[in-house]
């Protein structure tokens, strides 16, 4: 009998290896990925008046707020960038971060109908999320666009081009940083439900410690400013800023914390995940 | 059979798995209720949230869903599961296409396992059937190509074609369940779980279901496992089946001999029947209480071919009923009413104890096991009929033939034939 020679044979055991993280059987899976992907936006802007045009209309009615209230009521420099573009820029980035956080902290109580029911590698949903938000991401850059090159015409803005290769390690760094953080909170809310409650609170409190509606250059040295650098989001933030509005920082020192600490924390949330995932539903 | 086995080809292998949950909650519910018990565990101090009075033993007790289950499924086979609620039929199906871990042991699956633990899962209500279609193959593993070539089929089987760009919140429930089972019929896997899934559906397609079920074990080699508590489609589509009690199998083997252990593990089978303990339904007014039914004259409840079934009933009456009459139905294993015998309203009921006497000629019975239900009521001078006393499954029997001249006598087939055997059919002339 060469049974162990079949190509989906499975061992199905009580003991689990930690460092045993599936991702060959998450790549069979990836035309799930794909269209989790297509349902997340499909899903979103169905039965809307106006569609897939609040895509456009979110980022730019809450840039337009924050330009208002921390710009003109708080008066916070922008370090001489348009206040629109400025906002637009740094939510843009934001969103596509907290987004990953926050919609991947729910992925075991969101989905524990269907995770009850059968069986298909669950890293599959939160990979989605992030896919999901890079695409939010790149139709808001879009928009980024339409004032980046109007503000580029007129003098008032002067990218760093030659730091734009870059922006996609911010994305990936970025992406793997969200998706470790939403993927830990998700695991740990199968037993305790609080943490999810926390998160949105969480997440909030992080966005003011990491320089999106100011520019890091607006903070004297202190302990707040040492905070904010060990924050892994704000090296990639600043980095985004200084590639498109010119404004900002590449602070390689940060920079290599943020990245060292977004593969950990991606390579914990996996393993976590992963332990957590088969038995989750005798607890949720 | 079993020489045969030997050489066939394994599906599925359990060896010793156990499956344990914690009763009662699990946890203290809260990250500071875990620290604490884990804190006072840890200096042996009593568990700060367990309950005031609550025994200590009882802290931590465990169910075992699952004792130390063993079992190999062959390919193309179709394998029954039976068993009462709780003996753990849902738990196996959960582990087996992974939803869940085993606490102990090892399962060992030589496939793709498809499971449909539910008909439709992931299916969105704002999406599209034809999108849903795609969702919840993918889910159960598909491809998208692998869908794409077998959409037309899907779509066809399913009998919903003109709906397939609606949304599916707009669909009846009957057709979400026929597109649901449509995909689910059609992957690719080598190995199909099946719960309770064709409970839903109109009979044509319960019967489409089956069918289809059938043709992918016996046609194309792949192996299906089903759980159900209709023992009619256990008997149409399975060709082996197991018997789950308490997290255990008791049997495993053919599926009349499995359905039997089943049903007499669900009842009593015994000559004398107390009746006393049954729960009464309101319909009798209680001035008549049945206390046992004693099957007499037989060393089993067991009788054969024109074997007469004879029986004493014990019964209490308030009032002297001087015209009291007598009804049994007779039930199949499946629950459904085979047929009624009845008495005339002459049997003289006293007050206080009585013992009735009677015998019932059931030789038309086919063979197979059957519950009897008894009725005492009476007709009053309207011609209304009143019910003094029911009891529900009030006993158990087999009927069974027995034919030492010809062994080559025919297997009644329940499933096919019913639960009647009429006399043999008389030949007038010899069709030359």
């Amino acid at each position: 009998m060469n049974e162990t020679k079949n190509q989906y044979y499975t061992e199905i055991t009580a003991k689990h290896n930690l460092f045993d993280l599936n991702l060959k059987e998450v790549w069979r899976y990836k035309d799930l990925i794909t269209l989790f992907t297509k349902r997340n936006f499909v899903l979103t802007y169905k039965q809307t008046i106006l569609g897939p045009a609040w895509i456009f209309l979110n980022p730019l009615i809450s840039s337009i707020i924050y330009a208002c209230v921390f710009g003109g009521i708080a008066g916070i420099s922008t370090d001489g960038v348009p206040q629109l573009l400025f906002y637009l820029c740094s939510n843009a980035i934001w969103i596509y971060f907290s987004s990953s956080v926050n919609k991947n902290a729910h992925t075991f109580t969101a989905n524990a109908g269907v995770f009850g029911k059968v069986y298909f590698p669950r890293l599959t949903i939160p990979i989605s999320n992030v896919l999901s938000a890079v695409i939010q991401f790149g139709v808001q850059m879009f928009l980024v666009a339409g004032f980046l090159i109007y503000y580029v015409l007129t003098g008032a803005v002067r990218p760093n081009w030659h730091a734009w290769p870059l922006i996609p390690l911010v994305l990936l760094e970025l992406g793997m940083l969200g998706l470790g953080c939403g993927i830990i909170i998700s695991s740990l809310t199968t037993k305790y439900r609080d943490l999810s409650i926390l998160v949105s609170f969480g997440v909030q409190l992080w966005m003011y410690a990491t320089p999106i509606v100011y520019p890091i250059s607006a903070l004297k040295e202190g302990w707040m400013k040492t905070v904010l650098l060990i924050n892994p989001v704000t090296a990639p933030v600043e980095l985004f800023r200084y590639a498109i509005l010119g404004q900002g920082a590449i602070m390689p020192g940060a920079l290599a914390l943020s990245t060292l600490l977004s593969v950990l924390i991606l390579i914990i949330g996996v393993m976590i995940f992963n332990k957590v995932e088969k038995t989750f539903m005798d607890t949720v | 059979m079993s020489n045969t086995q030997e050489n066939r080809e394994v599906a599925i292998r359990l060896t010793d798995v156990k499956k344990m949950y914690k009763l009662g909650q699990i946890g203290g519910g809260t990250l500071q209720g875990d620290l604490q018990s884990w804190w006072a565990k840890i200096r042996g101090k009593e568990d700060p949230n367990t309950k005031i009075g609550q025994e200590q033993r009882l802290v931590g007790q465990t169910f075992m869903a699952l004792n130390g289950i063993d079992l190999t499924v062959y390919k193309g086979e179709a394998l029954g599961i039976i068993g009462s609620n709780g003996a753990g039929k849902s738990t196996m199906l959960k582990l087996l296409s992974r939803v869940t871990a085993p606490t102990e042991g090892k399962i060992q699956l030589y496939g793709r396992i498809a499971s449909m633990l539910e008909v439709g899962t992931g299916f969105n209500g704002e999406m599209t059937g034809r999108e849903n279609i795609y969702m919840n193959g993918t889910i159960l593993g598909m491809t998208k190509a692998e869908i794409d070539a077998k959409m037309e089929d899907i779509i066809e089987f399913s009998e919903v074609r003109e709906f397939i760009d609606t949304p599916v919140k707009r669909y009846s429930s009957g057709m979400y369940v026929k597109l649901a089972f449509s995909v689910a019929a059609h992957l690719d896997s080598e190995i199909m779980i099946m719960d309770e899934v064709l409970a839903v559906g109109d009979m044509a397609f319960q019967k489409k279901c089956l069918d289809k079920m059938r043709d992918a074990a016996k046609k194309e080699g792949r192996t299906v496992l089903y759980v159900s508590h209709n023992m009619n489609t256990i008997r149409q589509l399975c060709d082996r089946c197991i018997v789950l009690d308490k997290g255990k199998v008791v049997f495993e083997g053919d599926v009349e001999e499995a359905i039997g252990v089943y049903m007499g593990a669900n009842s009593r089978i015994s000559l004398y029947n107390d009746c006393d303990s049954i729960p009464r339904e309101p319909i009798a007014d209680g001035l008549m209480h049945i206390h046992s039914i004693e099957l007499l004259d037989l060393e089993s409840p067991v009788i054969y071919n024109n074997q007469k079934l004879k029986a004493s009933i014990s019964y209490s009456s308030k009032l002297d009923f001087p015209e009291t009459a007598f009804r049994m139905i007779i039930f199949n294993g499946n629950r459904v009413p085979v047929g009624m015998i009845a008495s005339q309203p002459e049997i003289k009921s006293k007050q206080g104890l009585n013992d009735l006497t009677m015998s019932f000629d059931l030789s038309l019975l086919a063979p197979g096991e059957y519950n009897g239900r008894i009725v005492l009521y009476e007709v009053d001078k309207y011609g209304n009929e009143v019910v003094h006393d029911v009891v529900g499954d009030a006993f158990t029997f087999r009927k069974e033939y027995y034919n030492p001249d010809n062994v080559t006598k025919m297997v009644w087939k329940p499933a096919v034939w019913g639960n009647i055997n009429f006399p043999d059919a008389i030949i007038h002339n010899d069709g030359v």
